[in-house]
Order: C-alpha cells, then structure tokens, then sequence
C-alpha cells in the first residue's frame, strides 16, 4: 500500500467526540428490576410492562445466535447499562430551549437542525441517548392527520395504535436480540400515516449513542393505512469510544392495501480504530409487512459504520401483487465486520421483490452478503432478481455471499446474478496518468460501483452517502 | 517535424531502473525536442515499454540512476497524476476497464483537473459534450462511447481511439504511444494515425514505441531509436525502420558490435 493511500485510509473518525450533557443511567445489568424501571421512568401503561416482561421471558430461554460469519468475545449482558436519559428541564417547545452543548453536538456532526428544518423541509425527530429531545414540524403533519413522535409520546398520546401493532412484525420471540429489545427498548420512533394520505416531506430521525457502556435500544414503528406513502430517513453517528457498545434496534413496518414505504439508512457508527479496538456492535432486526394488496415495502440501505454489523431488513410479501425492494450499500474497512443481506418472504400471488447489494471490503475487513429468498406455495407468479455485487480493496478484505433460495411454486421466477471486483493498483495508475490522484479516483470508482443503490436514497441523502463513502474508503487500494 | 532552435522538452540521461531487483533500464539516453516525432523501437523485452511507464511514473520500478528532465523540471520528483498535470500523456498498451465510472464523466474529469492546473476554466457538462463530441469526429468515435463504462467491454480498437481521444482532449506536450497499433486493424490504424498527425504540432513531441514499422507507414518519425537491452543503441531517420524491416533487429546488434571493434 502506498504512504498516501494509508494516510487516507488512517483518518480517524470525524464524528469522535463524547458531548458533556449530564445524563441519568441505570446500574448496570438486566433483570426484571431494571424493566420495571425502565417502564417506571417512562410512566409506561401496564400492558406495555407486560410486554416488556413477556419478552424478557422469552429472551432469558433463547441462546445468542451463532451463525453469522462474524467474530466477536461473548457480550456480557449484564454488564450493559440498559437506561440512559439526558437530564433536562422539562418538555421543550421548540427548538430555541435545546440545551445548546446538543445542539453544537449536531453542528459538529454537519447536521445543523434549524439548517436542515429549513433547507431540507425535514420534520427531524431527533434521538439523543433513547429520549426525544425535539420533535418538528409535527404540526404541520397534523394538519393532514400524519403522526410522526417519538415511541415514548406515542404509548402515552395514542396507545391503542401501538397496542394494535407492536410485535406484530416482529415478535418478542423472533430472534435473540429482538426479544431483548422488546424488553428493553428505551424509545424510538412512532409514525403514521392515515388512509390516503401521502406524506408532503420526507421523515428523517438522528440517532446518536452518546453515553459509555449504555446499551441504545432503539424501536421503531411505521405504519401506512390504505393508500397511503411514506418516505422515512434514518442517519446515525456516534462518537468515538474505546470499549464496545451494544446497538440492537428493531424496526417494523407495516403497509396496507396499495400503501407505500420507503425507508433509506444511512449508517456511519463508529466502527472502531485501525487495530479493531473499540466501535458498535449494531445488530439489528428490521422488517416490513406488506400486508395489502399492492402495497410496497422498499429498504435503502448505506451501512459504513459499526465494528460489527449483523442485519436483514426484510420484506414479508403476503398481499396479492405486493412489493419488496432491497437496495443496500455496505462498506467495511478495517478490522470491521459486516453480515447484512435481506429475507424476501413471497407469500401473496404475483408478488415481486428485487434485491440490489454492493459489498464493498477494505483493510483487513470480512463483508458478508447474506440473503433469502423464499415462494411459499401459495404465491403463484412470484418473482425475484437479486444482484450481488461484491468489490476487494487490498490485499486482506474478504468478500462472502450466503445467498439461500427455497421455492414451493413453481410458477415462480427467480434470477440471481453475482460478481467480485477489485480495485487494483493499475486503475489508480490510470487514473493518475490522466491527472486524477488517488483519493478522487477511489470516490469515483466506488460511486460508480454504488450508482444503482444510491440512486434509490433521497437526494441530499445521496449526497451524504458519496461523501461518507470516499471518506471512509479512500486511500485503502493497495 | 524537425524544426530550427525549438526547445528540448524531454531530456533522458543515463536513465536506470530495475524491477524486483532486475535492471532493465542500464544508461538510456534520449533527447527529444518540441515538434518531433519518435520513434522508439526495439525486440520483446529490450524496455521499451518500461521506458514509458516510467516516463508516466509508474510505481512498480525502481530508478537507481539518471536524470529526466520535462521542460528544465526534474519529472522523477513528480507524482504520476503530476507528471499528467506537467503535460506527460500515456496511451497505454493495454488501457484498464473501470466499471461503473462512465465515459463522459471521466473525460471531463481529466479535461478539468488538467486544465484547472494550466490555470484555465473548467467546462460545465454541456460545455463539455460539446467539446469532446467535436473531438471524437477526429477518431470518427460513435458518440455512444461517452455513455459507456469507461473501457468496459470495448474493443481493442475502440480501447485504443479512447485513448487518442483522451490526447486529443488533454492536449500534452509530450504524448507517449505504447504499442498503439497492436491489435488495430487497418481501417482502425488509420483512423488512430491520422487522429495522432493532426494532434502533432510544433509546441508538442511525440514518442511512439512500437515493435513494427506498420505503424510508420502513417506517422512518419523525425527519429528512430532502436532499443536493446534496456539502452538506445542506434538513432536514425525514419528510413532506419524500413531497413530494420527487412534485415531486422539482429542486424543492429552485429552492426554494432562491428563497429564497437573498429574503433578498438
């Protein structure tokens, strides 16, 4: 590897700094004790304890899973802090009363919120350490009968819509880390949008880890009634810390009859130093059920961040003629390791799913690509595409595809293409002999590689996710 | 062309350079003034395309001796994409496949970052598609290639008319052709020499290394220099080529070696 390319690839991460806000943390540990609470601290009803209580009992028969293809020493889960609020005056009502050290936070992660509300037209539900600090134009979504809170307010202002469909996604008893979560859960996102209605902007929320040793579990619910659409944007960050922290967030997404949902990550937590010491483990359970005819789930992922990633965001296809759209960009360099795919469940006739993933592996790094595809037998006309694309940077990355298909109908079609490229030496030469350094190059090469997927984000998102990319990856050709 | 008191643009010295340890360059010598045409030719393996892969700077060698020298300027302290900068351009023997970076994109990508580093104005898009579509009748190019992945599953011909045509668009002082003919057919040869001639100009020198005197035929050389072993060992006009054609490459060693006895 060339000096200048590992200096690139060396830049520590941007977003390291840990804000001082003082900030109420529960003891260590997890037990019944600590949901109670937890369920206590957000003056939950007593159904939502029973939940909570319920999937805790799950949590405690099942096992961590272990079949991933990543590596990490075993979590201690009772050495996580499961509760951590920044301490604040009570509810603000705008923006103008946010404790400004928060704010300075988001201006040194280039997300200035007054400048986002204003240029972009974006409601951002802004999560700071599992507690809602501000939520905006929540007004003007009023007007047209939109909901877009946090989970908190949601249990408190409208439970019966909660009640109605929390775990119906996902279960309590799905998987390991979604029982935990459902157990857990400090806040999140809660929104939705009625029968008609078309969402005017795009939705965005921040998530941010910000306390040491404090677990972050995040649970978000989106819901779109009959004819309804939605463009829902999540973007992380989190500063720098030696030790590892735990990230296991559920999302659920349930769409109606011709109901649409669009939902676009981008994801840059910190991953750790260039010796793997440090960074989040993000293991998350995402999915969407199509419940209605002709409704369509899309998922739009960038995932640069985390020492660990370990997610599928899903689509259950049970409406006749529904959609299912997986659009992902993961990026790991490093010692940083990736397991992310999607699950393309086809249950309703005529359903239709498409699956675009671009891995692209750096440093000493491992990035899986692991997906299923599944026709149950009542889903006549099913059909799938898949793409898997893989690209090496350097001599030490590993790209792996898991790609399982099971088909029970065989009116069913299903094309599945994949590649691996590299990014050599000779076509920086190429570059460079025509006057372009290295750094420009790389960016070029990647967002060429990356054109089909970030073409599916939102367009100040896109743009977001080419500058994240060639920060993160230049420099690591060699 | 050979033109009166014109400046010396590129100016090798005992040039040397070793790969993993090999030497292949051992003491070269070239002198090449603005307007000229090269011509370098040599047996397999003699260095002439390390020659030029060193001249655009390429990381794989190692210079352990000599000077080069780009208009005065000392071209071995220079980074590649300098070197481009500085007014070097390689048409490379086998131009890289670069998917998924279209064509148009990276044309103006390099037109801009040369042309920013002369110190002029960059060209928007629509400027720019002007300028190259303009470009590309010199190399009758179908407009199609400027939409497609630069290289990426081109012909070989087509390969080497979008490197004349990133010379067209680049306009350097000193353009070297590795091997440009090889894998050309005729039409496409004279499609590429004639785009090379019309390039020529009394402010630039061109260096055309190729193994065949084919190419010859349609740009004539002010110069030819056979290589051998990794140094120049005979110079001369472009009759030279023709009579290495029929006597071929040994015949300049014995000559040589004849020679190097007489003067004993």
């Amino acid at each position: 590897m060339s000096a200048t390319l590992e200096n690139l690839v060396n830049q520590p991460y941007k977003h390291g700094f840990v804000t001082n806000i003082e900030t109420d943390v529960a003891p260590k540990g997890l037990n019944t004790d600590t949901i109670r609470m937890i369920s206590a601290k957000k003056k939950e009803p007593e159904w939502l304890l029973e939940f909570r209580l319920k999937s805790y009992e799950a949590w405690l028969k099942m096992e961590e899973p272990g079949w991933q293809n990543v590596h990490h020493p075993k979590i201690d889960f009772q050495a996580i802090s499961y509760y951590a609020a920044p301490k604040q005056k009570p509810k603000l009502k705008s923006m103008d009363e946010v404790d400004p050290e928060l704010l300075r936070t988001f201006e040194k992660l280039g997300v200035p919120l007054h400048e986002r509300m204003a240029l972009a037209g974006v409601a951002v539900d802004v999560i700071f350490d599992s507690v809602s600090v501000a939520t905006t134009y929540k007004h003007k979504l009023a007007e047209v009968g939109i909901i877009f809170c946090s989970m908190s307010e949601a249990v408190t202002d409208h439970p019966e819509l909660i009640q109605k469909y929390l775990g119906t996604v996902i279960p309590p008893s799905d998987n390991f880390y979604a029982a935990l979560n459902s157990a857990v859960f400090t806040d999140g996102s809660f929104c939705y949008i009625p029968k008609g209605v078309k969402c005017p902007m795009d939705l965005s929320t921040y998530f941010r880890i910000n306390t040491e040793e404090s677990g972050q579990f995040e649970r978000t619910l989106i819901v779109a009634e009959e004819g309804a659409s939605v463009s829902y944007l999540e973007g992380c960050t989190a500063p720098a810390f030696s030790s590892n922290q735990l990230h296991a967030a559920v999302v659920e997404l349930v769409a109606l009859d011709n109901a649409d949902i669009k939902y676009s990550t981008v994801q840059n937590w910190y991953a750790g130093d260039e010796n793997g010491i440090g960074g989040i483990y993000n293991f998350v359970t995402k999915r969407g059920l199509a419940k209605g005819v002709n409704s369509r789930i899309s998922w739009t992922q960038v995932e640069t961040g985390s020492a660990i990633t370990w997610k599928y965001p899903s689509c259950v296809l049970l409406g006749d003629n529904s959609v299912g759209e997986f659009y992902s960009v993961a990026v790991t360099n490093h010692y940083q390791q990736a397991d992310t795919g999607t699950k393309m469940i086809h249950i309703g006739k005529n359903t239709r799913s498409t699956i675009v993933s671009k891995g692209i592996s750096a440093g000493h790094s491992n990035n899986s690509y692991r997906g299923l595809v599944k026709v149950a037998a009542s889903a006549t006309g099913a059909r799938n595409y898949s793409q898997c694309d893989s690209m090496l940077v350097g001599q030490q990355s590993g790209a792996h595809t898991f790609p399982y298909i099971q088909v029970a109908n065989s009116s069913s079609q299903i094309e599945h293409e994949a590649s691996t490229s590299k990014i050599g030496e000779d076509q920086l030469f190429y570059f460079a002999q025509r006057g372009i350094d290295a750094e420009t190059a790389v960016s070029m090469i990647i967002n060429g590689f990356c054109k089909d997927v970030f073409q599916q984000l939102p367009m100040e998102f896109a743009v977001e996710a080419t500058a994240l990319l060639s920060f993160k990856l230049e420099g690591s050709v060699g | 062309m050979i033109l009166k008191n014109s400046k010396i643009l590129l100016e090798v010295c005992d040039l040397r350079a070793t790969v993993n340890g090999t030497e292949i360059l051992k003491g070269l010598n070239l002198t090449v003034r603005s307007g000229e045409i090269h011509a370098i030719m040599g047996p397999n393996g003699s260095g002439k395309s390390t020659f030029s892969k060193i001249l655009a700077g390429h990381s794989a060698y190692e210079i352990t001796g000599g000077t080069v020298l780009l208009e005065g300027k000392n071209l071995l302290d220079l980074a590649p994409e300098e070197r481009a900068r500085a007014g070097i351009f390689l048409a490379f023997q086998y131009p890289i496949e670069i998917p998924g970076v279209v064509n148009s994109q990276f044309l103006r990508l390099t037109y801009n970052t040369v042309q920013t580093h002369r110190g002029h104005e960059e060209l928007d898009p629509l400027e720019f598609d002007d300028f190259v579509r303009e470009k590309m009748k010199l190399l009758e190019m179908n407009p199609d290639f400027l939409e497609r992945s630069v290289n990426e599953g081109f012909s070989g011909g087509e390969k080497k008319r979008n490197e004349i045509l990133q010379m067209a668009i680049l306009d350097p002082r000193l353009a070297i052709l590795d091997e440009t003919d090889s894998g050309l057919d005729i039409d496409a040869l004279r499609i590429v020499a004639n785009g090379v001639n019309q390039l020529a100009n009394e402010n630039n020198a061109t260096i055309l290394v190729t193994h065949y005197q084919r190419l010859l035929n349609y740009i004539v050389p002010d110069y030819v220099h056979v290589m051998e072993a990794g140094r120049i060992i005979k110079t001369g006009g472009k009759e030279l080529a023709l009579e290495l054609e029929t006597r071929g490459y040994d015949w300049v060693g014995i000559e040589n070696d004849a020679a190097a006895r007489a003067t004993a």
